[in-house]
């Protein structure tokens, strides 16, 4: 499979009732790639993640996508209405219409077949994140975006979805974006990490990520070092501007 | 059967034969209120109409498509929450409207049959406008089905995949209007809410699919209108009203009935 350049953001600034969410942010993804979006809250992932599906428009930098690109997308949080009977069958095929056999073979990929006639308020948070895999999958995209793809699910269910997302570009060789805010999870599967606090703090390959002064400013050197558990000490802040201010810590 | 009940229960079934598949969206994208404000808003159509010297009736159609398009509009600004919106919208419409027949004193207005329906006054005139008025809904209905579904359940999810979100959702709201219009006549302006909705909570119980829930939301509007109207005619009780604790009473049962099959 030959590497092709799926989508680049260009200095991208958006300001929001005078708050500036994301200064200057560059960003590239290519087929058989997976692109990591980590950062605290607040950082602006998300932001940047609807920036790249065209959901959002920027003040100013550029987005190209490369025509004819067919997205998937699995957003942050998704709860269905109770009141609407639907099976998981049928949520998967709201993105595109499939057969019966088609929709079987999509959620076994995902690890998730036994629950095609679960109605979606029955499933759990997991079953969830791989029913909405599944029904990004069917449309058999160049590019995935993630936005926080392991939020409410247990440990080890995280390492297994991750599992699944790295073999998925395998699979496939579609480029994938994905934002965390965790950089230990992540790191097996990423092929590059883009650590963000409104602007790019660093960027580059996991281990060198892990090792920036950076990303140990924004992470915190405990944490960092030991790439288990997550801690968040700041020892710079941001000003309203998201300029960098040495000084004080803030936990 | 006398005409007058033939034209009633046939204007009856032109209204509930399309509120209830609406209704059903109004119910999942919990927009009761939304339904509720246009409805207040068609007695100033009436006196519009009523101004202008045409049809009241097509002065309730333009004015609450309008007012659908004000608000679909004035929800994308933050200030305010959408609930206070409509609020304020619901209110100073039908207030505006009691003021301006007040002001016509040339004319008079039946104002009980506009607030409570007079299902049982219904002209072949009225019929045109329920039958004529209902088809195109439901054919837009059937249109914009796969992407306002979509949309009701994650709208930029949909957006991404390429539905035609914004279309779907205007569209949506327009039929809204189009059908609290029709239906004013049938329920009444302070009714018209229950028709859309009181249907389709009654479905959601057996319902199976979203597709299941809105044609059985129709059936059971339809149902409603024939015992409600029954009941009007044996104890002599106000149509529209009867129509509406008809639909509460099937609400009621559904719910009565055990379940068998665990969901």
């Amino acid at each position: 499979m030959s590497v092709e350049l799926l989508l680049t953001v260009e200095n991208v600034s958006l300001t929001i009732g005078g708050n500036s969410i994301l200064r200057e942010v560059s960003l590239q993804v290519a087929s058989s790639e997976i692109v990591a979006l980590i950062g605290p809250n607040g950082a602006g992932k998300s932001t940047l993640a609807r920036i790249a599906l065209g959901l959002l428009r920027p003040d100013r930098g550029q987005v190209w996508r490369k025509p004819g690109l067919r997205l998937g997308y699995v957003p942050q949080r998704l709860t269905v209405d109770a009141t609407l009977p639907l099976t998981v069958q049928r949520f998967v095929t709201l993105g595109a219409p499939a057969t019966r056999a088609h929709i079987q073979a999509g959620l076994a990929e995902v690890g998730a077949a036994s629950i095609i006639d679960s109605p979606v308020q029955a499933i759990s948070g997991g079953e969830m994140q791989r029913a909405l895999l599944a029904r990004a999958l069917l449309r058999e995209p160049d590019l995935l975006v993630l936005d926080e793809p392991v939020q409410g699910v247990d440990v080890s269910g995280q390492y297994e979805l991750y599992d699944l997302i790295s073999n998925i570009k395998k699979r496939r060789g579609c480029g994938i974006l994905m934002v965390s805010h965790e950089l230990h999870l992540v790191m097996a599967a990423t092929d590059h990490v883009l650590c963000l606090n409104r602007h790019v703090c660093c960027s580059g390959h996991p281990d060198h990520v892990a090792r920036d002064p950076a990303y140990l400013e924004l992470f915190g050197l405990d944490g960092a070092r030991r790439l288990a558990i997550y801690h968040h000490h700041h020892n710079h802040r941001h000003n309203l501007h998201g300029a960098v201010v040495v000084g004080e810590t803030d936990a | 059967m006398d005409d007058f009940l033939l034209r009633a229960l046939a204007g009856g079934l032109g209204v509930a034969l399309v509120a209830g598949p609406l209704g059903t969206f109004v119910v999942w994208r919990r927009m009761a209120y939304f339904g509720d404000a246009l409805a207040h808003s068609a007695l100033l159509g009436v006196a519009l109409g009523t101004v202008l010297g045409i049809d009241p009736q097509l002065g309730v159609i333009t004015t609450c498509l309008l007012l659908a398009l004000a608000l679909a509009l004035l929800q994308r600004q933050r200030r305010l929450a959408t609930d206070t919106l409509l609020g304020i919208f619901a209110h100073t419409a039908l207030s505006l409207g009691l003021v301006a027949l007040a002001v016509l004193e040339t004319v008079r207005v039946d104002l009980v049959a506009y607030l409570f329906g007079d299902i049982l006054a219904i002209s072949s005139v009225d019929l045109y406008w329920i039958w004529g008025g209902n088809l195109p809904v439901l054919m837009v209905l059937t249109l914009i089905w796969r992407p306002l579904l979509a949309a009701t359940v994650h709208e930029e999810l949909a957006q991404v995949e390429g539905a035609p979100v914004f279309r779907a959702r205007l569209a949506f709201i327009l039929l809204i209007a189009m059908v609290v219009a029709v239906a004013m006549k049938v329920v009444g302006i302070l009714l018209i809410t229950s028709l859309l909705i009181i249907p389709a909570a009654a479905a959601r119980r057996f319902a199976r699919s979203p597709e299941g829930m809105a044609a059985l939301a129709g059936g059971l509007g339809c149902a409603a209108i024939g015992a409600g109207l029954w009941a009007s005619l044996r104890w002599d009780t106000p149509a529209g009203p009867s129509v509406v604790v008809a639909a509460t009473l099937l609400f009621v049962l559904g719910h009565a009935i055990p379940s068998r099959s665990p969901r």
